[in-house]
């Protein structure tokens, strides 16, 4: 077959084809998301310790959620938006009020337990119990909610751009943070539910002092089938010709315009599924085992947070994102009993022998930073500061290195298998040119 | 010149920016087939009309009909679905992105993917050395190349009308001749172009019919042909006598 006609068949292929590809990636995140979780519930009547790691990697993994669906508005149609935390809270309060005042409304409390899917720890239970469905319910909630305060967000930024937009929608996750800390307090239980209208349940979210109460259904495997999802949506955006008009937008607003790209339609539609899923991970957040629920919380370090994971990862990259919200949540953890880094240093100057496009540079980087952090610890350990303190001033210091090192972010635009040897793979010839290749080219380059 | 039924008729434009007015009147008509060439200094008016046009910038006064439709006022994205469309100046390449995905990118307004794929060949064989550099991320062009990837990125939107908007900016003598053969080839093969330059020798050379635009009026309107001997435009802007 000559290569156009096969290029044109891989860019258009039959129904079914098209189909199986789109659904497939579900499929083999709801697999990985069930057995996860079949084996850190497993593990966890064996070691108790093991929650720990189940907590970390529910961690990890709302962060992904929030730092993929943030490069879609920051990476992809390259919007600065500084209030991702105010989508965050406004999920994460809907989505307790449907499970705290849902659960009171419509179940009977002896009959209403988390099944199989909603219990990081093993305990009694169904295998499927009413609080799975009423869970993921208000997920739903939760996303849709922040995704139409999205749309009003996303008005403005029709008319503002750069540091002007960021101000609005950091002004939006102060409101936010504001209007819940105004909030009433939380009914106790159903008989107090009872004499309050339906309505008005919303408003009992308990104010600054946090919505007590909310039972932990958050479980890896809630939480690695919503990122898994998060990230296959991304992808499939990102590499789709909405995702494609997306980050011309960000390339040169004006070309795109001439392309025909509808640009505003766009750039809301951004905000729009960014907020969803930030919303999603705001239930997720609040429904997670040893978290108070408080808007203090949600407030702007929290965005803050967030954009460093964007702009860590690389703008506009998914896989960047995703491993820079591990990184940046696994941080404090590692910080509050730091351990050695030379090993890491090893293994990291290994993948630069290998991958680096510029070995020397990029091992001395990391022979530099190794003994860095080493001597850091040093110093910290014989003073005897506790490091954990200390964890915003090593984010901003690292964001300045990355600013120095890699403006771009790790990646930049590109995903980890687009770069190195990898895209040395991947260049694959492209299709001849009929007749003579013409190497010099009519006139030559000026 | 304007006569009915012209494919493109701007009668009396006025536009500014703020309170600087950059446009005090400008007609101009475009026939079907024809390449129709605007020439003027810097600062004349030349880009101010094409972005007027193609619906980046708002008229505060007259009419622009394209194909016996108003279309003022209309958002860009729409005038480009009626078969508008423009090659930015200063080239305006996605600059991250590789030649392929801006040439797809150029087809944002259409979804029949036979079609594209077809016109993505035409274009290619057009301009052969975006075929050498399809995978290349388009920033990293020289600027000849860059100019092609703009010009074929706007053909890709299979349009009725090209808008050029100075295509010989900033590129070798030599490089500057293949692009006007280019534009020469389109234009055989059925695409009407309205071309913006400062290259008024070269302008004048492919148009068959142009304007002279000077502090945001048509100082001249003529054919090609007399106004290359026209002793003012001789003067003025081809550098000679």
């Amino acid at each position: 077959m000559d290569p156009f006609r096969r290029r044109t068949l891989e860019l258009s292929p039959s129904r079914l084809v098209a189909a199986a590809r789109s659904v497939l990636p579900f499929i083999a995140v709801l697999g990985v998301a069930l057995g996860v979780h079949a084996l850190l519930y497993r593990w966890q009547i064996d070691d108790g310790g093991v929650f720990f790691y189940s907590k970390i990697l529910m961690d990890i993994g709302i962060s992904i959620i929030l730092a993929v669906s943030l490069t879609m508005v920051n990476g992809f149609t390259g919007q600065f938006s500084i209030g991702h935390a105010g989508f965050m809270a406004v999920g994460a309060y809907t989505g307790g009020v449907v499970t705290y005042y849902g659960a009171m409304k419509l179940f009977d409390p002896a009959n209403f337990a988390a099944g199989y899917l909603s219990r990081s720890l093993p305990m009694d239970g169904p295998l499927f119990g009413a609080a799975d469905g009423l869970f993921l319910a208000a997920c739903l909630a939760a996303g849709l909610l922040a995704a139409g305060l999205g749309y009003l967000v996303g008005l403005p930024s029709l008319r503002l751009r750069g540091d002007y937009l960021a101000i609005v929608t950091l002004g939006f996750g102060e409101i936010v943070r504001v209007i819940i800390e105004r909030s009433r307090n939380v009914l106790p239980d159903a008989e107090a539910a009872a004499k309050v209208p339906a309505a008005a349940l919303p408003l009992h979210v308990g104010g600054a002092s946090g919505f007590t109460g909310l039972q932990p259904f958050t479980s890896p495997f809630w939480v690695i089938l919503l990122a898994g999802l998060t990230v296959v949506f991304a992808w499939r955006l990102k590499y789709s010709s909405l995702g494609r008009a997306m980050i011309s937008i960000r390339e040169d607003e004006i070309a795109s315009q001439s392309m025909g790209v509808h640009v505003t339609r766009l750039k809301v539609m951004a905000f729009v599924v960014a907020a969803f899923f930030a919303g999603v991970a705001g239930c997720l957040y609040a429904h997670q085992t040893g978290i108070q629920l408080t808007p203090k919380d949600l407030a702007f370090q929290k965005s803050f947070d967030i954009v460093i994971m964007v702009v860590l990862g690389g703008m506009g990259s998914i896989s960047g994102a995703v491993l820079a919200a591990a990184f940046v949540t696994a941080l404090p953890e590692w910080l509050r009993e730091p351990t050695s880094v030379w090993m890491y240093g090893l293994i990291a100057l290994c993948v630069v022998a290998v991958f680096a496009d510029r070995r020397l540079r990029a091992a001395l980087w990391v022979v530099g930073l190794t003994a860095g952090a080493e001597l850091l610890l040093t110093v910290a350990r014989r003073a005897g500061i506790e490091l954990s303190q200390y964890r915003m001033i090593i984010y901003a210091l690292m964001l300045i290195l990355v600013m120095i090192i890699r403006p771009q972010g790790l990646l930049g635009l590109n995903e980890v298998w687009e770069i190195g040897p990898f895209r040395r793979l991947r260049r694959t010839p492209v299709a001849p040119a009929r007749g003579a290749a013409a190497p010099a080219g009519p006139g030559g380059s000026p | 010149m304007a006569e009915a039924g012209a494919m493109l008729e701007v009668r009396d434009l006025h536009v500014g920016y703020g309170a600087i007015r950059a446009l005090h009147g400008v007609s101009i008509s475009v026939q079907k087939g024809q390449i129709v060439t605007l020439i003027g200094c810097n600062g004349a008016g030349k880009s101010t009309t094409l972005r007027t046009i193609s619906g980046l910038l708002k008229p505060t006064a007259g009419s622009i009909t394209f194909e016996g439709r108003s279309i003022v006022g209309m958002p860009p994205h729409q005038i480009v679905r009626l078969g508008l469309a423009q090659s930015p100046e200063g080239r305006g390449v996605f600059a991250n992105m590789t030649v392929d995905e801006n040439l797809a990118l150029g087809a944002a307004i259409r979804s029949d993917r036979d079609g594209i794929a077809a016109d993505r060949e035409r274009c290619l064989d057009l301009f052969p050395r975006l075929r050498e550099r399809l995978r290349q991320n388009a920033g990293t062009m020289s600027g000849g190349e860059q100019q092609m990837l703009a010009m074929a990125r706007a053909l890709m939107a299979r349009p009725k009308l090209l808008l050029l908007d100075e295509p010989s900016l900033g590129l070798a003598p030599q490089l500057v001749q293949t692009i006007f053969s280019i534009i020469r080839e389109i234009n055989a093969r059925g695409t009407t172009i309205l071309l913006v330059e400062q290259n008024a020798t070269m302008a004048l050379e492919v148009a068959s019919y142009a304007y002279v635009l000077e502090t945001g009026r048509i100082a001249m309107a003529d054919s090609a042909r007399v106004l290359e001997r026209s002793d003012a435009v001789r003067k003025a802007y081809l550098g000679v006598g």
